[in-house]
């Protein structure tokens, strides 16, 4: 049922990439626990705007959870409280009357800040130019039913397939490794007849790639999967480690 | 202006051989030399910048987001539609094809989209050899399922996240160019204008949405596909960012804009639930497979659930009224989205709507959650219905979801001939940004299917037959008279909306704009309230020009003087619909005129006024556009009332 709260929010403002940042306290009154977290946002950046002031940066765009773009540590949880759900589909219905909710960016070596609470991933998309697909080209390909997939195989193909590349893991991560991140396309494509042809060389290329970019090494923590909106499995991690060690035995 | 859509010599099904066939090509040599500007990245972007750069041009490609990823195409949750014909249901290209236009309402151009059906199979091909995981079944062939306005099972689907997976698709094979070089790829950035010189389009003058500057880019061609315009109506199933700007920028620039009115309204979206809401979530039309849309028989158990007095779940069978079946027996709940939407519509406006503003209906699982069982159900949909529970708080296993219809797709856009060039000679326009095939209505896993198309297997032909004719024109520096006084004339729009400092907020206007469009160009129009929208739209322009209030400044990241030169262009485009929807004196498709409705209410076309497909012609800021009519001619489909019955 609809009902109205009360929030103070701290809020990380930072005016661009080389100044240094700091919280911003905001009071906001009668939120409607049926807005969703980014709405609510709005509802903040609309006061602010109204006041003159230069409304809090956040990246966001489809706002259903598929996009990847909304982002946000919220009380010390990336896309905050509630499980399986990107900040996007978070609800005001999570948050009690007068909470006092922290938001701010998130915070990796590899995902340095833009503005406010938006952060730069472009990291993502260079591990994923270093070898994230297979390599054919437009046309001259066989027919699509030419090579049958165990149904298995392809369910698990597409569990693995549908990271949205968000980040959440690598903010979570108190290495800042993008393991699962890297781990869901590995496997994604190593489980496919299509994608196993380059698997191991996939998997040596993108995990290099990873590490020139500064993020932090894997130890098994298993935070990312906790974390996760799409439930990827750290079971990709063991698929993706086996595939690395193939690569090196073969060099 | 002159239309000139070059359709090819031939019979139908030989016109797109028969173009390949004469067409100039460039070799390989050449094509280094040769360079293509790619504005937006989602399906039709993303595929085309792609396959021009495996071919060997140099392309620059450009998206607002943080990566290309992130193009809308990812949100379609459906499937995609091709003529393969695995389950052996009769389906052919022929039958693709004619559902299409059909579908269409019969106001697409026949031989682009006979195209469109014939290359429907290679893009699965295409897609299974990325590595989409399409879905599949037991023996480990590919699974097909029905959608609206169809007979036969051809499409194709991956969970529900159909878009993400060929989006995926595409945008590996766009970063693999990237790796080879052969692509630049440019990540928030957002093309503020065309650069013309000598008529032609040479290029673009971008802004950095993270340090507010400005740059030149040539390119020997430049392709535009970044969507659709649903925006205009502030909410929709579109993402917060998804913006006809760069159409209108070519409007402006003289290519002509296409059937603007032709708007779809899609029936599964859940209701609007407050005013602070910024956008509406779709549900997929594939949920129309397994669910049945109702709303009650009587009106007392109508006003008894809006009061919350009564649950869907109270109701027995024949206290509820499945309309979609009582109507369209032949088709049931899976006629195509219009008419499901303008059914939802007549039975909400004659009071049997339910949730708490009366502005929804049922759409319910429980015949087959008895018939297949719930964990089938969960199979085919859990991830909607995850979707759902999330935003709504209701379990739909157990209580039949709210529905209601929303703005989702753009049928209408930058007009293009048979080779996707718009009338800017050297512009292309792909995706939903063209108006190319779905005439006035778009079937279901129509929209991925023609994205690709336009992407992987047209654009990659038809740009050589241009570009063939320039070998010998040397890159430009963006030092040209044309360059310099386009970026001149882009940074002065934005210094000006800056200086403006009003009092109202970008999203208070926007918010104003859009209830004039849903309430005067929305799902049902009429004379009169066209013409009331398109006072009220010059008001809105008005106060915007005047009073509009962006914090901040224009040097570095300002999200909200990005919204505003948006905004700006979607008061053009508002109004440009409601201009097309007063001039188009019948009902076809998505566009339905009050006054033009059978006695059973269904649209009603005039054919032999209206069999055309209008071109607007930019004349000037403040001045009305120019009309210009492309004939439609059918050869091989018979024009017929559509007939779901
Ligand atoms: S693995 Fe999960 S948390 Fe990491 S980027 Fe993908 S979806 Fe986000
Ligand atoms: S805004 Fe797209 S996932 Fe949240």
């Amino acid at each position: 049922m609809e009902n109205n709260i009360s929030l103070t929010l701290k809020v990380w403002r930072q005016s661009d990439s080389k100044a240094k940042g700091g919280f911003e306290t905001y009071k906001l009154e009668t939120v409607s626990t049926d807005s969703s977290f980014l709405e609510m946002m709005d509802i903040l950046n609309e006061q602010l705007v109204g006041e003159g002031k230069e409304p809090v940066a956040f990246d966001h765009d489809c706002r259903e959870g598929i996009c990847g773009m909304c982002s946000l540590y919220i009380n010390g949880r990336p896309h905050g409280p509630d499980d399986d759900v990107t900040t996007c589909q978070l609800h005001m219905r999570k948050f009690k009357n007068n909470e006092t909710i922290t938001i701010e960016p998130w915070r990796s070596a590899g995902f340095p800040v833009i503005k406010d609470l938006i952060v730069d991933r472009t990291a993502f998309d260079q591990i994923i130019a270093a070898g994230g697909y297979t390599s054919v080209s437009t046309g001259g390909v066989p027919d699509a039913n030419a090579l049958p997939i165990p149904k298995d195989d392809a369910d698990e193909a597409m569990d693995a397939a549908s990271c949205i590349g968000c980040g959440a893991c690598v903010a979570t991560c108190k290495n800042g490794s993008a393991m699962l991140f890297v781990s869901a396309k590995v496997s994604h494509l190593a489980l496919l007849p299509q994608g196993q042809v380059e698997a191991a060389l996939r998997a040596k290329a993108m995990v290099g790639k990873m590490d020139e970019l500064g993020f932090g090494a894997c130890t098994n923590t298993g935070a990312c999967e906790v974390e996760c909106p799409k439930g990827v499995s750290i079971a990709n991690i063991a698929r993706l480690n086996r595939e690395y060690l193939s690569a090196k035995l073969k060099d | 202006m002159k239309l000139d859509s070059r359709i090819p010599e031939g019979p139908l099904a030989e016109k797109w051989n028969n173009y390949k066939a004469n067409q100039k090509l460039v070799n390989p040599a050449n094509k280094r030399n040769l360079d293509i500007i790619v504005i937006g990245t989602g399906l039709a972007g993303a595929s085309a910048a792609a396959s021009f750069g495996e071919m060997g041009f140099k392309v620059k490609n450009f998206t607002i987001q943080d990566s290309p990823r992130r193009a809308h195409s990812i949100a379609a949750q459906g499937g995609i539609n091709a003529a393969k014909n695995y389950p052996n249901d009769g389906d052919s290209v022929h039958r693709l094809f004619y559902d299409t236009v059909k579908g269409g309402d019969y106001r697409a151009r026949e031989a682009n989209v006979y195209r469109l059906a014939s290359v429907s199979n290679d893009i699965i091909d295409q897609c299974v050899a990325q590595g989409v995981p399409f879905a599949r079944e037991y023996g480990g062939m590919l699974d097909n399922r029905s959608f609206g306005g169809a007979q036969v099972s051809r499409t194709f689907y991956a969970k529900g996240q159909t878009g993400q997976q060929l989006l995926i698709g595409a945008y590996q094979a766009l970063m693999r160019q990237v790796n080879a070089g052969t692509v630049e790829m440019h990540t928030r950035t957002e093309v503020v204008d065309y650069v013309i010189v000598d008529g032609k389009a040479r290029g673009v003058i971008t802004r950095d949405l993270v340090t507010g500057e400005f740059s030149r880019h040539f390119g020997h061609a430049v392709v535009m596909a970044t969507g659709g315009y649903g925006n205009t109506f502030f909410l929709s199933t579109n993402a917060m960012g998804s913006n006809g700007s760069a159409a209108i920028k070519a409007y402006e620039k003289g290519a002509a804009f296409a059937n603007p009115c032709y708007a779809q309204i899609h029936p599964t979206c859940i209701p609007v639930h407050g005013e602070f809401q910024s956008k509406l979530t779709l549900m997929s039309e594939s949920l129309r497979n397994d669910g049945r849309i109702w709303v009650p028989k009587k009106k007392e158990d109508a006003e008894a659930i809006r009061a919350g007095k009564k649950k869907a779940t109270d109701l027995s069978e024949d206290e509820r009224d499945y309309y979609l079946e009582r109507r369209y027996p032949a088709f049931g709940n899976l006629v195509p989205r219009d008419v499901a939407s303008r059914a939802a519509k007549e039975r909400c406006d004659a009071g049997f709507g339910v949730g708490t503003t009366g502005l929804a209906v049922y759409l319910d699982f429980k015949t087959s959650i008895e018939r297949l069982g719930e964990d089938t159900i969960r199979a085919r949909y859990g991830n909607l219905f995850q979707m759902y529970e999330k935003i709504v708080d209701d379990n739909p296993y157990a209580e039949p979801m709210m529905i209601y219809p929303a703005i989702h797709y753009t049928m209408g856009g930058i007009w293009v001939d048979y080779e996707l060039q718009t009338t800017v000679p050297g512009l292309f326009s792909a995706g939903e940004a063209n108006f190319s095939d779905h005439g006035a209505n778009r079937l279901g896993a129509s929209a991925l299917m023609q994205g690709l198309a336009d992407g992987y297997f047209v654009l990659p032909f038809t740009i050589q037959n241009y570009l063939a004719d320039d070998i010998r024109t040397p890159r430009m520096t963006g030092d040209e008279k044309e360059f310099v006084e386009a970026e001149k004339a882009a940074k002065a729009k934005f210094e000006k909306l800056m200086s403006i400092k009003g009092s109202r907020s970008v999203d208070s206007l926007h918010k104003e704009l859009g209830l004039v469009m849903w309430d005067f160009v929305g799902m049902a129009r009429n004379k009169k309230g066209l013409e009331e929208a398109i006072e009220k739209i010059a008001a809105i322009k008005k106060e915007f020009w005047t009073n509009v209030k962006i914090p901040g400044s224009d040097k570095g990241m300002n999200v909200e003087l990005e919204k505003a030169s948006r905004l700006a262009d979607f008061i053009t485009t508002g109004d440009l619909m409601a201009r097309d929807a007063l001039n188009r004196e019948e009902s076809c498709g998505g566009h339905f005129r009050e006054e033009y409705q059978t006695e059973e209410g269904e649209a009603k076309r005039q054919d032999d006024k209206f069999t055309y497909a209008a071109c607007w012609e930019y004349k000037g800021e403040d001045k009305a556009p120019e009309l210009h009519k492309e004939e439609l001619k059918f050869e091989v489909v018979k024009v017929a009332q559509r007939n779901y019955k």
